[in-house]
């Protein structure tokens, strides 16, 4: 199926801005299921952890290049680098291995 | 009584955008690789500043853009964005606890629309209840840095050598990692949890069922999956701040 791209970013709008919008002026308690809140609080590390890998070594041209981004971003996410830190050395790390391979 | 609101209005935007300068500068190296998943999404660079000014999410947009690109069905790209900014739901949640009671609906519903990882993260640090006007001051600056970000990188992305290309086209994962390994080095939990994600995502990939799936149903089903398990076996029991 091919989509139309306006009504395609109308739906993520729609849904990202309900997402952040509802809670801020629905919910004037704090959620009470234990368990729920555990559940929400798990999501973001899972989607994000699913969502890099494999993929980071599929986005490269040669996969050797993303495996290492993976590994020395990880180690410097690891010992405090910022988010813009890491996202530069993930760059740096795979232009560098595709220049030597 | 409102000269004094004012100021203090005044001075809150200030600080806001203040901070918001390190936080646009990251934004628009990570949005301009977004721009490069954008563009082979068939976006161009009107579309792109307009989703990214409307979306104002990094991962949310990014698994949005490679639906596109696959030709995915409306449901799943709902579906994919909302599961990709669930975690907006929390603290959307966790704002509502932080913002004044008296705050009006026009204040919520724009705070709302600028929460994101690092703008949620400098809003929560401050003390007391937050005045919107420190997240529009933030706002003033990263978000127009998000979305010229994913123009260019639309743009640029066609004349950038291929090299660049592949080498920006990591920012997004790096910027991920930046979110999820921090918490994982601080709780022996989160990392587990972030080890089991990547072994799953890797083992799907070839798992005969499981690999025919659209790579957002596959999202979908391991994110509900292992955040079931990990809440059923570690109830997180700490008052989220």
């Amino acid at each position: 199926m091919k989509g139309n791209i306006v009504i395609y970013i109308a739906i993520m709008f729609f849904v990202s801005f309900l997402i952040r919008v509802l809670p801020l002026t629905l919910i004037r308690k704090q959620i009470k299921s234990p368990f729920l809140k555990s559940f929400l609080y798990y999501v973001p590390y899972v989607t994000l952890a699913v969502m890099t890998f494999p993929a980071i070594i599929h986005a490269t041209k040669n996969p050797i290049a993303g495996a290492t981004a993976l590994v020395l971003g990880t180690i410097a996410s690891w010992i405090g680098a910022s988010l813009f830190q890491v996202a530069s050395i993930a760059c740096i790390v795979v232009f560098i291995v595709e220049l030597l391979i | 009584m409102e000269i004094v609101n004012k100021q203090t209005n005044k001075k809150a935007f200030k600080e806001g955008f203040r901070d918001g300068i390190p936080i646009g500068l990251g934004y628009f190296a990570v949005s301009f690789s977004l721009g490069i998943a954008a563009r082979n999404a068939g976006l161009n660079a009107l579309e792109g500043f307009i989703a990214s000014a409307l979306c104002n999410a990094s991962a949310g947009q990014y698994a949005g853009f490679a639906l596109i690109a696959a030709n995915a069905s409306y449901i799943e790209i709902a579906l994919v964005t909302l599961i990709a900014n669930a975690r907006y739901l929390l603290m959307s949640a966790a704002m509502s606890q932080r913002i004044s009671p008296k705050t009006g609906l026009l204040h919520r519903l724009i705070v709302g629309h600028y929460i994101t990882d690092e703008l949620f993260g400098i809003a929560i640090a401050k003390p007391g209840y937050l005045n919107p006007w420190y997240t529009y001051g933030a706002v003033a600056f990263a978000g127009p840095c998000w979305a010229t970000g994913t123009a260019l990188g639309i743009i640029a992305g066609n004349i950038l050598p291929l090299r660049v290309v592949s080498a920006l086209s990591v920012a997004l994962y790096g910027m991920f990692l930046a979110i999820i390994i921090p918490p994982a080095r601080q709780n022996k939990v989160i990392a587990f949890i972030v080890a089991l994600s990547f072994a799953c995502s890797f083992a799907a990939d070839y798992f005969p069922l499981i690999s025919q799936l659209s790579s957002g149903i596959k999202i979908i089903v391991l994110t509900v999956v292992l955040s079931t398990a990990a809440a059923l076996l570690f109830p997180h029991k700490e008052v989220e701040q």
